[in-house]
């Protein structure tokens, strides 16, 4: 699996996503200056990590988004291939329109910064083959905007198509607000693209994919990912 | 020409700065206030004098950056 991490001024969860594709793909994965105006001949999937580029200005992700680098990666995923966006990428990703909606101030306005519960809910897509429709994972989490929004039509036509990845839960699955603690509307954590091709999602799988930080339920995505691509070939 | 670009949220988009400095008028005693929405102000200043071309070139810059249109409205004033 051939990755490529964009790097923007003011992210800062780049080299923890390097570490997790070297760590699990063992291949180094190439790191993407914004200005630049191609991917790596041959990449397989683009990751758009986290960080606060351009410090929040304006809109988290706004700027970053209209970067030159940017075409490419919507030509990338024009053509099918992977984007794999979180936290900041999948507020990139939303105002770069590779994903509908928008991530807007915490419900609460407090920043976020802990291990949450996700319910995969589909394991039918490159980035949740790893798990098991259903299934509970405990990833940590941290961002201040977080909180998913898109007008009904769009709510409508994402449960519709079955493009909701990712929800907040309670540790045993269930629906609660209390575990949806930025505010999203029907508690959407992660969301994929028409294609299914571009995931994103706020929480940080890449932080919990070593038994020595803890827990290791990030791993999956990865995992699945590589597999992907091995069975691909 | 001076121009300015107010952007604000569409009705019925949750804004809860506009709730937190709500309730910190109420706190400081500032009477009479039924709600506060936040919104954002840009001043732009257009090079030459063609009044049409500065508002398109105005509404291509919020279209395109200044309000995202999911969630924002914007409004262009021209003051020449």
């Amino acid at each position: 699996m051939k990755s490529a991490v964009l790097v923007f001024p003011g992210i800062n969860r780049e080299r923890d996503m390097a570490r997790t594709l070297r760590l699990i793909s063992g291949q180094e994965p190439a790191m993407v200056w914004h200005t630049e105006t191609a991917l790596p001949a041959g990449t397989d999937l683009v990751v758009i990590p986290g960080g606060f580029s351009y410090g929040d200005y304006l809109r988290c992700g706004a700027i970053a988004a209209r970067a030159p680098i940017m075409d490419a990666v919507r030509a990338h995923a024009a053509r099918g291939a992977l984007v794999l966006a979180v936290c900041n990428g999948f507020q990139i990703a939303c105002e770069a329109g590779l994903l509908p909606g928008v991530l807007m101030r915490n419900k609460a306005l407090k920043f976020i910064c802990k291990n949450i519960y996700l319910r995969v809910e589909r394991s039918d897509t490159p980035f949740t083959r790893g798990y098991n429709a259903g299934q509970v994972v405990c990833v940590p989490t941290a961002h201040g905007e977080g909180n998913y929004v898109a007008d009904a039509e769009t709510i409508a036509r994402l449960e519709g198509e079955g493009r909701v990845a990712f929800r907040y839960v309670a540790p045993d699955g269930t629906l609660d607000p209390q575990w949806n603690a930025n505010g999203s509307t029907n508690a959407i954590a992660g969301i994929l693209s028409e294609g299914r091709n571009v995931l994103g999602l706020m929480p940080h799988p890449e932080n919990h994919v070593e038994a020595e930080i803890g827990l290791t339920d990030g791993r999956g995505l990865f995992a699945g990912l590589v597999d992907y691509f091995k069975q691909a070939a | 020409m001076k121009a300015r670009v107010t952007v604000t949220l569409k009705s019925g988009i949750l804004d809860p700065q506009g709730k937190a400095i709500e309730g910190a008028l109420k706190s400081l005693g500032v009477d009479g206030v039924a709600s506060v929405r936040q919104g954002k102000v840009f001043d732009i200043e257009i090079d030459g004098n063609d009044r049409a071309g500065a508002e398109a070139r105005l509404k291509e810059a919020a279209e395109k950056l200044l309000a995202n249109t999911v969630i924002e409205n914007y409004r262009i004033e021209v003051s020449g």
